[in-house]
């Protein structure tokens, strides 16, 4: 494993750790409105005071927004040290004070918070929805070549009609039809399913040319020939071929689906208010004023770089473990 | 929803009441009468050696030439006034027609437009308008009383689908035009209606030598496409059309036939050409007014407002906060009989919205005051009841002011047989109270205001799930399908009087949306809300018609079919540059009067 791929692994772990422990890492819960501090910048925490003393314990001063302007001016008469493991979470401080480290949003929610909570919903989607095209594509893929004929023709035809699909009207349309009641788990269910039912045939193409090759290796014939059952075959010689092409796919398809996720959410059909996405937090920073005035509305696209970066250079080595093995093979 | 008609107000004690240019006090302007006296005075020796009859406004001279340039939202779809319903259409028309008598977006009052005065019978019935004399279309052509007639009948023809049909007929029936001379029409009413003067605002009069032929052939709608070459289109306004680029830009130029001269003379307007280019985008109307590409901005959310205003000095514009606008923020429910087709799920969520007791909770539990602060910036008001407080001659100012409290919503529930649980409303049948708002995708401050609903619900133990959809869904659902339980909606009134929002409040009007176009009144209260309005329809008392309609808002305001939430400050901004600048309230905001806006030293800003 190369020092590239460490860091990446690293940076992959951390990140997932730290969404997965959202509930401690976060200050706040996502949803919770701190109507005061509308699109408040992020909250300086301060080691020294006005005075120039140090402070062993870091700390944060108060601010008053001012109408209709919106800016923030700090109130250095009184400071709130920064706690550490209060209520079960990492830090925070303690009433009447606010720790915003990313700022808020329009409504005072934390952005840091929904930054963290949000990535759950974006990265578990990416996840999620992996599991589905990988698990749809093995199967077909698998079946398609192993069996060929009238089988390979109808599921690949199949795969085809599934690329050739819009799915971003289909998913319009899907939302259409469904009750206005749609739950936030629902609407999760739906983005996952959708995405990864639409993502299968890459995959399931790529498993179907190795099993058409690994179904005319000597030890499958030999198998047969000992009378293995197909089933048996399958799960015994085909599949164990495939894992690696099933592995660099899932680092190339992690990605693509958690940007499929954002686009869905950004554009208002995934993730409905109050639950955070990265791609319905998005859509708030896209409005000219929170660019120009409140830049730290683009937080999520900054968490969303690393964690792509992450995935990529992971698929990049396997790809190219993939092919030295090849070369060594041949 | 933008409600539709126009009309009414003004107290008669003769058979006859005449009115006319010079009794109106000058026009065109909302200056002082004083200013408007002297004007005249100036222009007099003009018009007599020349017979003129044109329109003599009041406002300080400007100086001739030049070019506007405005970003615009949205791009017309026709260049057809009588079929024109959408916002860009209309935008620009507005420019290229002339209406018989116009409603001053200044003053807010009627006053004479291509009329030059006119009279109306005692019973508000009849009126007869006296045009102006040797008035010229923008090709040349001469105007008169035929091309009035010509307009209406245009309008009331069922193959041309013009929108203005139902705002000209008046209980079922259209109104009666006919020619008395060249330059005299009547009008009969078919029933009285108030200030009746105010239902000729945007009717705009059409050139009869130029569609008669289509009007004939019955191709009328389909006249005057966006393709129609510019010279084949004639109007009365200040401008006419130059050019049109699809997805670009609409290019007018000055009218040199116009009918309306300034205090020293010269003939309106002032600007030789205006452009409207397609912006589709507030973001995009600011940054181009920000660079400078624009002039004009004419209206602009709390939140860009006040990122243009960081560079208001250094860049060479100003801003201005109009205050309270004529425009409503709502939340609307959904009280009428659902079609078969209807989930039991938004049965059950519209029973219990259908409780008026829920509906006053809701309305108690809403923090309008935060609205006003984290969505608006203190750029809006807390609205008590339907009237936007900018229409101050209407507006119930008895009405309680709206202070969240949620004491009084759990009482309200309580003694209605609601119970608390576990953090949980329930109904008496043991049912958990939720329901969905419907809300617009595109525009960020509905959603915003809606987040907030959500959030303040949640004391009560409502569960509000919030549906964002693009604005044609919404509209179907709220229209036609019914398939809504609430929604965020919008009504911006074009005219200050109550008459042009009969369509909202009469039970049988499409624009009552929470039960519309109901054959008679599905509630004893809608019932008196249909009598008191037909009341003050006909009333010609301002006071009587306020009492009337200050009644209309009470009960509005006690049963709640929607809840009024807030009424943003019409905000807009031009070029400091720009002479005679004197943004209204009434829409077109910024460029109501565009016809005497001039560059004050082209060199500074002006183009």
């Amino acid at each position: 494993m190369t020092r590239r791929v460490r860091i990446a692994a690293g940076v992959l772990f951390a990140l997932h750790a730290v969404v997965l422990l959202a509930g401690f890492f976060a200050p706040y819960d996502y949803d919770e409105q701190h109507r005061d501090y509308p699109y408040a910048p992020p909250t300086r925490v301060r080691m020294f005071d006005p005075q120039g003393r140090f402070h062993l314990r870091p700390f944060v001063y108060g601010s008053v927004q001012k109408l209709p302007s919106g800016e923030y001016r700090e109130d250095h008469s009184r400071i709130y040290p920064v706690r550490f493991f209060p209520d079960g979470r990492l830090f925070g401080v303690a009433d009447p004070g606010v720790l915003f480290l990313c700022g808020t949003d329009g409504f005072g929610r934390d952005v840091f918070s929904r930054v963290l909570y949000g990535g759950r919903i974006s990265i578990l989607s990416g996840l999620l929805a992996t599991l589905i095209a990988l698990t749809l594509g093995t199967i077909a893929g698998t079946l398609a070549g192993f069996y060929g004929g009238w089988m390979d023709r109808v599921l690949m035809r199949t795969g085809e009609l599934f690329l050739a699909l819009p799915w971003l009207y289909l998913l319009l349309g899907i939302r259409a039809m469904l009750p206005l009641h749609i739950q936030p788990g629902q609407a999760f269910a739906l983005v996952v399913v959708v995405i990864g039912t639409m993502g299968w045939v890459r995959p399931a193409r790529l498993i179907r040319g190795m099993t058409l090759t690994a179904r005319e290796s000597a030890y499958v014939l030999a198998a047969r020939g000992f009378g293995a059952s197909s089933v048996y075959v399958i799960r015994r010689h085909i599949l164990p071929m495939t894992w690696s092409v099933i592995l660099t796919q899932a680092t190339i398809l992690i990605p693509q689906f958690i940007r499929a996720e954002v686009t869905l959410s950004f554009l208002g059909l995934g993730i409905a208010e109050p639950m955070p996405s990265w791609g319905n937090m998005l859509a708030e920073a896209r409005q000219y004023f929170a660019i120009v005035s409140h830049s730290w509305m683009l937080a999520p696209g900054f968490a969303l770089i690393p964690l792509l970066l992450g995935y990529l250079v992971l698929a990049d080595s396997l790809l190219a473990a993939g092919a030295s093995d090849a070369n060594q093979d041949s | 929803m933008e409600p539709t008609s126009t009309l009414v107000s003004i107290a008669f004690a003769h058979n006859e009441l005449n009115y006319s240019e010079q009794a109106m006090g000058g026009t065109c302007s909302g200056v002082p009468h004083i200013v408007a006296a002297i004007g005249l005075v100036a222009a007099l020796p003009f018009s007599a050696a020349e017979q003129d009859d044109r329109l003599h406004c009041a406002t300080p001279p400007g100086i001739s030439g030049g070019r506007l340039v405005s970003v615009s939202r949205f791009e017309p779809r026709t260049l057809n006034w009588v079929v024109a319903s959408d916002m860009g259409s209309r935008e620009v028309l507005q420019f290229l027609m002339a209406d018989l008598i116009h409603i001053n977006r200044d003053t807010q009052k009627p006053e004479p437009a291509l009329a030059r005065s006119w009279t109306v019978s005692a019973d508000g019935r009849h009126w007869v308008l006296d045009l102006r004399r040797g008035l010229q279309f923008s090709d040349g052509h001469p105007f008169d009383a035929d091309d009035v007639l010509f307009t209406f009948q245009v309008i009331f023809d069922e193959r041309s689908h013009s929108p203005q049909r139902d705002l000209l007929t008046l209980e079922g029936k259209p109104i009666a035009v006919r020619k008395l001379g060249q330059y005299r029409v009547a009008f009969d009413l078919p029933v009285a209606r108030a200030v009746a003067d105010r239902l000729f605002d945007r009717v705009y009069i059409l050139p009869r030598h130029k569609l008669e032929a289509a009007c004939k052939a019955g191709r009328i709608a389909a006249a005057w496409s966006l393709s129609t070459p510019p010279s084949e289109i004639a109007g009365l306004g200040p401008f006419r059309l130059k050019s049109y680029t699809a997805g670009q830009q609409t290019t007018l130029e000055r009218n040199p036939h116009y009918w309306k001269i300034d205090a020293a003379g010269r003939v309106l307007p002032y600007l030789d050409e205006v452009t409207f280019v397609v912006g589709g985008s507030e973001d995009n109307q600011v940054l181009r007014f920000q660079n400078g590409e624009s002039d004009v901005i004419n209206r602009v959310s709390a939140k860009d407002y006040a990122v243009l205003e960081a560079g208001q000095s250094r860049r060479g514009y100003e801003l201005r906060d109009l205050g309270a606008s004529m425009e409503v923020a709502v939340l609307v429910f959904n009280l009428s009989d659902l079609p078969a087709s209807t989930s039991p799920e938004l049965r059950l969520h519209q029973s219990f919205l259908r409780h008026k007791s829920l509906r006053q909770a809701i309305s108690a539990a809403i923090d309008r005051a935060a609205i006003v602060r984290l969505v608006y910036r203190g750029r809006a008001t807390a609205l008590a009841g339907p009237v936007p407080p900018g229409n101050h001659e209407w507006l119930n100012t008895r009405l309680p002011s709206p202070v969240r409290s949620l004491d009084r919503a759990r009482q309200l529930l309580t003694a209605d047989g609601f119970q608390f649980r576990n953090g949980q409303l329930f109904d008496r049948a043991g049912k958990p109270v939720e329901f969905s708002i419907l809300v617009s995708n595109s525009t960020p401050e509905r959603q915003q205001v809606a987040t907030m609903i959500q959030d303040d619900l949640k004391p009560l133990g409502i569960r509000v799930n919030l549906v964002p959809m693009d604005f044609p869904s919404i509209g179907e659902r709220l229209t036609r399908t019914r398939q809504f339980e609430a929604a965020m909606a919008g009504f911006a009134t074009p005219d200050a009087d109550p008459n042009p929002d009969l369509a909202i409040y009469l039970s049988s009007g499409g624009n009552h949306l929470w039960n519309p176009s109901q054959k008679s009144p599905a509630s004893p209260w809608e019932a008196e809300i249909d009598d008191l309005m037909r009341r003050q329809q006909v009333e010609l008392k301002y006071g009587e018609r306020k009492r009337l309609f200050d009644r209309v808002q009470e009960i509005m305001a006690q049963n709640l079919p929607m809840i009024p939430l807030v009424s943003p400050n019409i905000l807009v901004g031009a070029k400091r540059n720009l002479g005679n600048f004197r943004p209204s309230l009434l829409e077109p905001h910024t460029l109501w009067n565009l016809d005497q806006l001039y560059w004050r030293s082209p060199g500074a800003g002006g183009r």
